[in-house]
């Protein structure tokens, strides 16, 4: 019996593993679409000649290397980035709501946005990414520190409830300002909605450190997060510090989910979606849930991406949008369709 | 430790913890009037107490001030009435939910109605140029559509709490996504017009909106007042209440139709005040420490939230008139996370 379990487990293992390498091939896939797709169609061959001998003369390759490479960079790294936030944060709150967004990552983001263009009249796309990175971390740290007060330390309901208010503080006074400026909404309504156009190489070039390192240390997480999903009792016997534990996921998902959102705007939905697509996928497993969750959200957000650049010509429709029009219904799908594990 | 003993040990704790209802809920009602009393008398025109309660009684005994009587009777008594009812029905709307889903993010700011009413009424705005009591019918359109369905696409032979959540965040997201593009399209004008109704103000507050959302109240009061017991076994998960008999189906439905007119109503009449729904649950449980489900203290709560943050809204800046949304967010925010902070023991806040 021993031996048959072991089999099963052994089977399931090679699936999982097959399963994440067909991803890694639809990744590949959405970015070759991400390339070639778009106002100006440009031909494979073109593609692959501007990728193997650039030409700085001629217009198509200009193209490919200075608007589309970046752009699908920056789909690649901000969903794989938002996909792992939301997994890690979902498992270390046991919360199946918890999301950057609900822990105050966006709209500290947003309000040191716009505070950047009401009160010093910035415009530049590359010190919104400071400014927001900067907003998303402060928010993160005051709901972490709030919710750490008190003899138990930052329970999950503790952060989701102190992010929660942190949130709807920090909206309140952003929603404030934009009211009495009228210049200030007129520039953030495009930032706000979440977008990977325009973004030029040193955007993704400035964030990349982030990322690598909140990739890093989401990914170490995962066999400490399965023991968490036990319950705090389960964890602790297994003798794992759950505190220290929160404190490294929360980090981590914070470092991603800021980076992200400093170089694309607040992107919603993925954060908090996907993890559910991955888990029901692979189950209740979090060395399983964190890889899947970090190779879905780019499919999704460059698909959509690479969707709104066609949909409406002959201008775009930003990829905040299309992601939540395109992911939602075929999430309600899923949601339908299949039991999904509940944390 | 006899039966005797314990049973005297029973009674005790019973006894303390009724006691702390009770306190908790009249001093709640006592910091309302408190705050309702402001609401009449504070304001740009100077009406000193005594000529208030004449005002007041001016339906029964005649006009004493023919001005002052218009600005107590048909300007402050409306807008504070109206910011106690809507209160209520966004912390019913609220606890309903958070109780329901057993998850205190739970809240119809998450699980999409908010979104339905507040993208109908944008809709309403930019594409429609409508204005006043069009947008708030066609917010109660939206919101009653986007919670139908939710229903209907979590129904699947039963509903689970878990499928109504996921099936709402969905929703909400598909609606944001609609109100982010009518923002991008539209002229810059529509987009500010459209932002004020979404903070939520009570700067518009009419006698019928008081008259429409009493009738509401009317109604969704006593139907929460009677489904709340069936809450009662369902706080002990699904498995435990069918044992126990409970029709958790019907007095499932039931409450999430109550849930959403409440939020329906108070999002048509004042705009999506962010958080009110939210925050009174929260706040009236850890005020209660366990000594009961704080429906009433929450609809107390939301009250007292939000003719607090109205007060604050019109007073706190000489020239500027804030909208009350902007301040609830604060004010609100501010009272949960002092809450946080002081409550140190387990399982206070759920």
């Amino acid at each position: 019996m021993p031996a048959a379990s072991a089999s099963a487990v052994t089977t399931r293992g090679a699936v999982l593993t097959l399963g994440l390498l067909g991803l890694v091939a639809a990744v590949t896939l959405v970015a070759v679409l991400s390339i070639t797709v778009g106002a100006r169609p440009i031909a494979p061959d073109t593609v692959w000649s501007a990728l193997t001998a650039f030409d700085p003369a001629a217009t198509e390759h200009r193209i490919i290397w200075d608007l589309r490479l970046p752009r699908t960079i920056m789909g690649l790294v901000v969903g794989a980035a938002l996909g792992l936030s939301g997994a890690v944060l979902q498992g270390a709150t046991r919360n199946p709501l918890a999301d950057p967004a609900i822990l105050g990552i966006h709209s500290g983001a947003a309000l040191f946005v716009v505070l950047g263009v009401a009160v010093f009249g910035l415009t530049q796309l590359n010190l919104y990414v400071w400014l927001a990175f900067i907003g998303a971390g402060g928010a993160m740290l005051v709901v972490y520190a709030v919710a750490s007060l008190g003899r138990e330390g930052a329970t999950p309901i503790k952060l989701a409830l102190a992010g929660a208010a942190v949130t709807a503080a920090l909206q309140s006074v952003t929603s404030a300002i934009l009211l009495t400026s009228p210049r200030t909404l007129d520039e953030i309504r495009f930032w706000q909605v979440g977008s990977l156009a325009g973004r030029d190489i040193a955007i993704v070039v400035q964030v990349a450190p982030f990322l690598a390192i909140g990739m890093v240390l989401a990914l170490a997480t995962g066999r400490l997060l399965d023991g968490l999903s036990m319950g705090e009792d389960v964890a602790r016997s297994l003798g794992q510090d759950v505190a220290r534990l929160r404190a490294i996921a929360g980090l981590a998902a914070v470092i991603l989910a800021g980076a992200a959102t400093a170089a694309a705007g607040p992107i919603a939905f993925v954060g908090l979606t996907v993890p559910h697509v991955a888990r029901a996928v692979t189950g209740p497993n979090y060395r399983w849930i964190l890889p899947y969750s970090m190779l879905l959200a780019p499919i999704l957000l460059l698909g959509a991406d690479v969707v709104g650049r066609v949909i409406a010509p002959p201008g775009e429709v930003q990829v905040g949008i299309v992601t939540a029009f395109l992911g939602a219904p075929v999430f309600i799908a899923l949601v339908r369709r299949r039991k999904l594990a509940s944390l | 430790m006899t039966a005797l003993e314990a049973s005297r040990a029973v009674r005790s704790i019973r006894h303390r913890l009724a006691v702390r209802r009770r306190v908790v809920t009249l001093a709640l009602l006592a910091l309302l009037a408190l705050a309702f009393a402001a609401a009449l008398y504070l304001g740009d025109y100077a009406v000193p107490p005594g000529a208030v309660v004449r005002a007041l009684l001016s339906p029964v005994t005649g006009m004493v001030d023919k001005g002052v009587d218009f600005i107590v009777l048909n300007v402050r008594l409306p807008r504070a009435l109206l910011a106690m009812l809507t209160g209520m029905s966004f912390a019913l709307s609220g606890i309903t939910f958070q109780t329901l889903l057993r998850n205190p993010l739970a809240s119809p700011d998450i699980i999409g109605i908010s979104h339905g009413a507040s993208a109908a009424a944008v809709f309403c705005i930019i594409v429609l140029g409508l204005s006043g009591l069009a947008v708030s019918l066609g917010a109660l359109l939206g919101a009653v559509l986007t919670a139908l369905t939710i229903y209907v696409l979590s129904w699947r032979g039963g509903i689970t709490a878990y499928r109504v959540v996921l099936i709402g965040i969905g929703m909400a997201a598909m609606m944001s996504a609609v109100m982010s593009y009518l923002f991008t399209r539209a002229r810059l004008f529509e987009v500010q017009q459209a932002l004020g109704w979404l903070v939520g103000s009570l700067n518009a507050s009419r006698s019928d909106d008081v008259f429409a959302m009493a009738c509401a109240l009317v109604v969704l009061l006593p139907a929460t007042a009677l489904l709340v017991r069936a809450l009662d076994a369902m706080q002990l998960g699904d498995d435990t209440a069918i044992a126990l008999g409970a029709r958790i189906e019907a007095a499932r439905l039931g409450l999430i139709v109550v849930a959403v007119a409440y939020a329906a109503f108070a999002t048509a009449a004042v705009g999506p005040v962010s958080f009110v729904a939210f925050v009174a649950g929260p706040i009236a449980r850890s005020l209660l420490a366990g000594s009961g489900k704080g429906f009433t203290q929450a609809a107390i709560v939301g009250a007292l939230v939000m003719l607090g943050s109205d007060l604050v809204a019109q007073h706190a800046l000489p020239i500027v008139q804030l909208p009350v949304g902007v301040v609830t967010g604060v004010f609100g925010a501010g009272f949960l996370l002092w809450l946080l902070v002081v409550s140190n023991r387990a399982g206070r806040v759920n």
